[in-house]
């Protein structure tokens, strides 16, 4: 740990700063993949991680190593832009999948979807309010609360 | 040129990853252009729909814009995410979106815009009709996403890839 003792005050503050922030980002996607309660609600709390989660460490990562080394060191740069190609397109994939699953009477799951129908009559830009479990004779709408 | 050097861009990307990852020096630089020219002659033979920029200078904007949004939805979502799902002030649900945008790697980088802001997650692509199913996690029943997808990334993207 000895190289820690080189780092002045103020870019230890820095650096745990960046650090701190994009670590308390990453804890709070994976709190909210416990909390959050549809599948669909859950596609989103990674992305917390992913976004600036990673920029922040790999920022702090960046600022500690190029100044202990006085040069230059960006490569978790190319971390970071792998993360961002691949994360959403795994995301993109599951919440494919899922829909299918959903759509589908036999499959039926506990996740409420629209219909393909509802889909395509409802208007552009706008929340679609018929949202159906399929399988299940009752209503009930994704969201909680009024 | 081409016939030598197919995907240019990707063999450039491939040889700036390649220094980034080793120390530059002319043997690594030679090594990694060896290693690029090669992988973009493999990826000819997948062909991929390549990708046509019109407008350069639009990409630091776009870059811009798309930062702004994450750290803002980044804000907004940690918020949903502490104060719980069951809090009456947040609704999610789908929204179904007409696209104009055609061009299949302007596509791509729609859906990875879309899938990193936190907040909005791409469902579903239906390129026959070409409507996007998103997911939303905090909406207000008032908002038009038509205008808001349209206006901040679709617009751009059109004028730089179409």
């Amino acid at each position: 740990m000895n190289h820690l003792n080189d780092l002045p005050p103020w870019m230890a503050i820095l650096i745990a700063t960046f650090l701190i922030i994009g670590s308390t980002l990453a804890l709070l996607g994976s709190v909210g993949l416990v909390r959050l309660r549809s599948y669909y609600q859950r596609l989103h709390a990674p992305t917390l991680s992913y976004s600036y989660g990673t920029l922040m460490t790999i920022l702090s990562s960046i600022l500690m190593f190029s100044y202990l080394e006085t040069r230059p060191v960006v490569h978790e740069l190319v971390i970071g832009v792998f993360v961002m190609i691949t994360a959403p397109i795994t995301l993109l994939m599951l919440g494919r999948a899922a829909l299918r699953r959903d759509q589908d009477a036999k499959l039926a799951h506990e996740e409420a979807v629209p219909a393909r129908e509802t889909l395509r009559a409802s208007p552009a830009g706008k929340l679609i309010r018929d949202v159906k479990r399929s399988g299940h004779p009752e209503p009930s709408p994704d969201q909680p609360g009024p | 040129m081409s016939r030598y050097l197919p995907h240019p861009l990707l063999s450039l990307s491939l040889v700036v990853m390649w220094l980034l990852l080793t120390r530059f020096s002319l043997g690594h630089l030679l090594l990694g252009s060896v290693i690029a020219i090669g992988a973009g002659w493999v990826v000819e033979r997948v062909q991929p729909p390549k990708p046509r920029l019109r407008r350069w200078h639009l990409i630091p904007r776009l870059f811009f814009i798309v930062a702004y949004d994450i750290l803002r939805s980044n804000i907004a979502v940690a918020k949903v995410v502490l104060l719980g799902p069951d809090n009456p002030r947040y609704h999610s649900g789908f929204i179904r979106l007409d696209l104009k945008l055609r061009d299949p790697n302007a596509l791509a980088v729609l859906a990875i815009i879309v899938t990193s802001t936190p907040g909005t997650a791409w469902i579903e692509y239906n390129r026959e009709e070409d409507w996007l199913l998103l997911h939303v996690l905090d909406v207000f029943s008032e908002d038009d996403w038509q205008a808001l997808i349209h206006d901040r990334y679709e617009a751009l993207l059109m004028e730089i890839f179409e």
